[in-house]
């Protein structure tokens, strides 16, 4: 009986997908557990395993195909020693069990969110959006993307009153990247109104085709920049004891780096100052409960921002060692969602290329972002006499809507009292 | 004690309707009725008064049978035979209510019910019963209100129910209000015959209307040789044998007009008395009950629809906000309060009136820039080809975007072309799927079209 091998659901509200590469032809025996195809989604590379024995007998998908919707039928499996004449009786969509275990959550089955809408880009990707006339009209003239409103007429129809109560509503406390949900890759890359710009100019240039983390990262990056006052405190930590403690525990055999220890003090600072650890909306200001950490991650495709949970439970090592491994996911895309999507503070490190301060930009629906220079040594007065300290600035960017300039600050001084005596990060 | 999961009380276009679809929703539902179901619609009001009409339309066009080509001589009405095909009409429908409801399974109980205590009705009268739901909808509907000095007396002082079976045809009639109810029984009286004046308090007959229609209707009503008075209060009467002098007050001045009979209809009051309104707490406010959004009174688990709970006093809302009411009981999903603006009105006088949303002045009133399209019955071959050409199509835009924030007709057939407007407004449509959509020729509702095209100055045949 052959099987229909389905797209899988990486996230619950993932509604499509790019199918990035099969790993498996025509023809070949798959034992369950194997990886078959790898999936693309808005910021995560994901291997679909078999969970099934047989032959992959038919790929009705090609790999790089983007806007591939979940559920849709991508490849036919039959079982060992069945004819491939069998796949004239390839079972029908609907009552296919997919026999896809898909990394890593088993959401190969969670229900599509039903109350939502297509999201925003799905309208890029030829989705109807459905609105009455008067609703699209009034959108029109306010500017008001039609995408970004849940409808409450009939079928999820938009009406003239979600318009108008639409900019109230708090779009922030919906996870950005589940708004992104749905974009598609782009075909043809050196396309736009830009680009047939720089060619009439004579200028000549190679187009990187964007992929999904970097129309996410783009998109949000502008939204955020755009939306949210920000404003931007520095403070200078000396970092003289920490690299002194740093060295101690590294002689030890266990590599801890300068990261790890501003992870740990942004934590319990947090855990001090928890009005910083918040999330700003039209309703209200949403704080955090638990201490979620995101650190910047440069990789390959783009930036990315991986998590360390529950930070201000979680002793320096284990930071360290979840940082690495994080890390390492990234770079080979294969962070699971839950690994990126959410986070309560973000931090951004550039000290190891030498950068002595800058100011980052927020990551929303999150209020704060340190940004964190090179720890170079510098001359500081101290009681009246100067002497050589190593220096580290940080730039905390702030969302003036959620946290205030005094909460920032305190926040600050918590960390740098972490950061300038880690002793104080054993408690 | 009989348990049910809702319990209406009243089986008029609001309760029956309500019942139904409470059944529908899967909830054994109880309906409890004193004199008829259908109500007064159906029995009293809506219904027969149509078939009343419609007998005064047929013998209007017998009486210009030479205007269409063809002769008839020796016209003549038997006025007992109108009003029995206008009462069999009513019987004939209220039997089909009867049927509808045990279709659905709807228990009816014969008699008065009243709230007795939380969750609990007793019915008295036929079959008594006490009965018991979470939920108990009143739908008792409303009565002809009275005012001071215009006491009905079903003799020379009618109200609509003594105006529906006249056993003769008064020579001369006057009318104490213009709104839709005494302006339909001023145009069957004028067009079989009787000397008709209407007295109005305000200064326009039909004052919910729009004011060009309002004007317009009283031209047409003169022209039919009605006489009007507005501005005007009956302040006494004096009765005689078989005549009634009826002293109006116009502008300060006193008038006297003697006619063999008065119809009053000066609005209605709610059916507020007798019900247990008092015991169970819930609030009254001058006649009808106080209800939220949702039809919820005062009191858990009681509510109430339809005139009962205030204007507009039309059927089709009662129905409409029964169903509403039975489905958020029921926790239906992406339900809406009801939007009076989206109701419409229909007279059926002649010529018809029909509107839905708000008038051009009151439009105004409330902040909006518009654009008023006006197209006449005269410019439509259609109505020129019924021998109608008396009646106008208006329609009130917003400047800004392009809502259709009202439309007004007057003329021949508009009660069933208002619709078309009722839809643009409840799919929320603006000036231009109006004029995308095709309109089929020749129809009266070209007219509707052409209104909105002569809004933004595009009519075509005018």
């Amino acid at each position: 009986m052959p099987t229909n091998i389905l797209m899988p659901a990486l996230s619950p509200t993932m509604t499509e997908g790019t199918l990035a590469r099969w790993l498996k032809k025509e023809g070949d025996k798959v034992k369950s557990g194997d990886v078959i195809a790898e999936i693309e989604t808005d910021k995560a590379t994901m291997e679909v395993e078999a969970a099934d024995e047989g032959v992959l007998a038919k790929i009705m998908v090609a790999a790089g195909t983007s806007g591939v919707k979940v559920n849709a039928p991508i490849a036919i499996l039959l079982e060992e020693g069945e004819d491939a004449s069998a796949l004239n009786k390839t079972p029908a969509p609907a009552n296919a069990s997919a026999p896809v275990a898909p990394l890593p959550v088993a959401a190969a089955t969670a229900p599509k969110p039903v109350a939502v809408p297509a999201a925003a880009p799905a309208a890029q990707s030829g989705e109807r959006i459905f609105a009455t006339p008067l609703a699209k009209r009034i959108a029109a003239e306010r500017g008001i993307n039609l995408a970004s409103l849940q409808g409450t007429g009939p079928h999820g129809r938009i009406t003239r009153e979600d318009v108008l109560a639409g900019k109230s509503n708090g779009h922030g406390v919906q996870l950005p990247a589940t708004t992104a949900q749905g974009t598609a890759l782009a075909h043809p890359p050196a396309t736009g109104a830009i680009a047939d710009m720089l060619t009439k100019l004579g200028q000549t240039f190679t187009a990187i085709p964007n992929n999904n983390v970097k129309k996410v990262t783009a998109k949000r990056l502008l939204e955020s920049k755009q939306t949210i006052p920000h404003f931007y405190l520095t403070i200078d930590c000396r970092i003289d004891h920490l690299l002194g403690m740093r060295k101690r525990i590294n002689e030890t055999g266990i590599k801890v780096s300068v990261n790890d220890f501003v992870i740990r003090a942004v934590a319990l600072a947090l855990k001090e100052i928890p009005a910083a650890n918040a999330a700003w909306t039209d309703e209200a200001v949403l704080r955090f409960n638990e201490v979620d950490v995101s650190v910047a991650v440069a990789t390959p495709n783009g930036l990315i921002t991986p998590i360390i949970k529950g930070a201000d439970k979680k002793g320096l090592s284990s930071i360290s060692d979840e940082m690495k491994t994080l890390a390492e996911k990234a770079r080979t895309g294969k962070l699971k969602p839950e690994e990126f999507m959410g986070g309560g503070f973000t931090i951004s490190n550039l000290g190891m290329f030498g950068i002595k301060d800058f100011a980052a930009i927020i990551n929303p629906p999150q209020s704060c972002i340190l940004a964190v220079g090179a720890g170079e040594q510098r001359p500081v007065v101290t009681n009246g006499a100067i002497e050589i300290a190593t220096i580290m600035s940080c730039t905390l960017s702030v969302d003036h809507r959620s946290v205030d300039g005094s909460v920032g600050a305190e926040f600050l001084q918590a960390f740098k009292k972490r950061i300038e005596d880690p002793a104080l990060m054993l408690l | 004690m009989e348990k049910f999961d809702l319990i209406v009380i009243g089986g008029g276009p609001g309760g029956y309707v309500t019942a139904i679809r409470a059944s529908q929703l899967g909830m054994k539902t109880a309906l409890v009725e004193a004199n008829h179901l259908g109500g007064i619609c159906l029995n009293w009001g809506c219904i027969p008064t149509k078939a009343l009409l419609r007998s005064a339309e047929v013998y209007h066009l017998m009486q210009h049978a030479g205007a269409y080509g063809l002769a008839a001589d020796n016209i003549r009405f038997d006025l007992k035979k109108i009003v029995d095909r206008s009462r069999g009409v009513a019987s004939q429908l209220s039997g089909g209510v009867k049927h509808l409801l045990k279709k659905n399974k709807v228990t009816v109980y014969d008699g008065y019910g009243k709230l007795a205590g939380k969750g609990t009705v007793s019915v008295e009268g036929k079959t008594p019963a006490q009965l018991e739901a979470p939920h108990i909808i009143l739908a008792t509907g409303a009565r002809a209100r009275v005012l001071p000095g215009l006491e009905p007396d079903g003799k020379l002082v009618w109200t609509y129910k003594e105006a529906m079976v006249p056993t003769s045809m008064p020579k001369s009639l006057l009318v104490v209000g213009s709104g839709a109810i005494g302006i339909e029984f001023a145009s069957f009286y004028r067009t079989m015959g009787a000397e008709v004046t209407v007295v109005e308090v305000m200064d326009r007959v039909l004052p919910v209307e729009d004011e060009e229609i309002s004007a317009f209707a009283r031209k047409a009503f003169e022209k039919q040789g009605m006489k009007i008075m507005t501005g005007a209060k009956v302040v006494k009467l004096t009765k005689g044998a078989d005549s009634v002098t009826v002293t109006i007050d116009v502008a300060g001045k006193a008038q006297d007009v003697t006619v063999d009979r008065v119809i009053s209809a000066v609005g209605i009051t709610g059916n507020v008395e007798n019900i247990g309104l008092e015991t169970a707490g819930i609030k009254v406010d001058r006649g009808h009950v106080v209800i939220d959004e949702w039809c919820r009174t005062s009191a858990a688990g009681v509510y109430a629809i339809g005139d009962l709970a205030g204007p507009p006093w039309l059927a089709h809302k009662a129905s409409h906000e029964g169903v509403m009411c039975v489905e958020k009981i029921a926790g239906v999903k992406g339900l809406h309060p009801l939007d009076i603006s989206k109701i419409p009105g229909c007279t059926y006088c002649h010529p018809q009136v029909a509107s839905v949303g708000m008038t051009e002045a009151k439009a105004k009133a409330a902040g909006y820039e518009v654009k008023v399209g006006r197209f006449p019955f005269m410019g439509n071959g259609k109505a020129i080809a019924l021998g109608e050409p008396e009646g106008m199509v208006k329609t009130v835009f917003d400047a800004k975007t392009g809502e259709l924030l009202g439309a007004h007709m007057i003329g021949a057939e508009v009660t069933e072309l208002i619709q078309g407007y009722t839809l643009t407004r409840s799919m929320e449509g603006t000036e231009a799927e109006l004029m995308h959509t095709v309109f089929p020729h020749p129809t009266l509702s070209e007219m509707m079209h052409e209104s909105a095209l002569d809004a933004y100055g595009r009519a075509v045949h005018f």
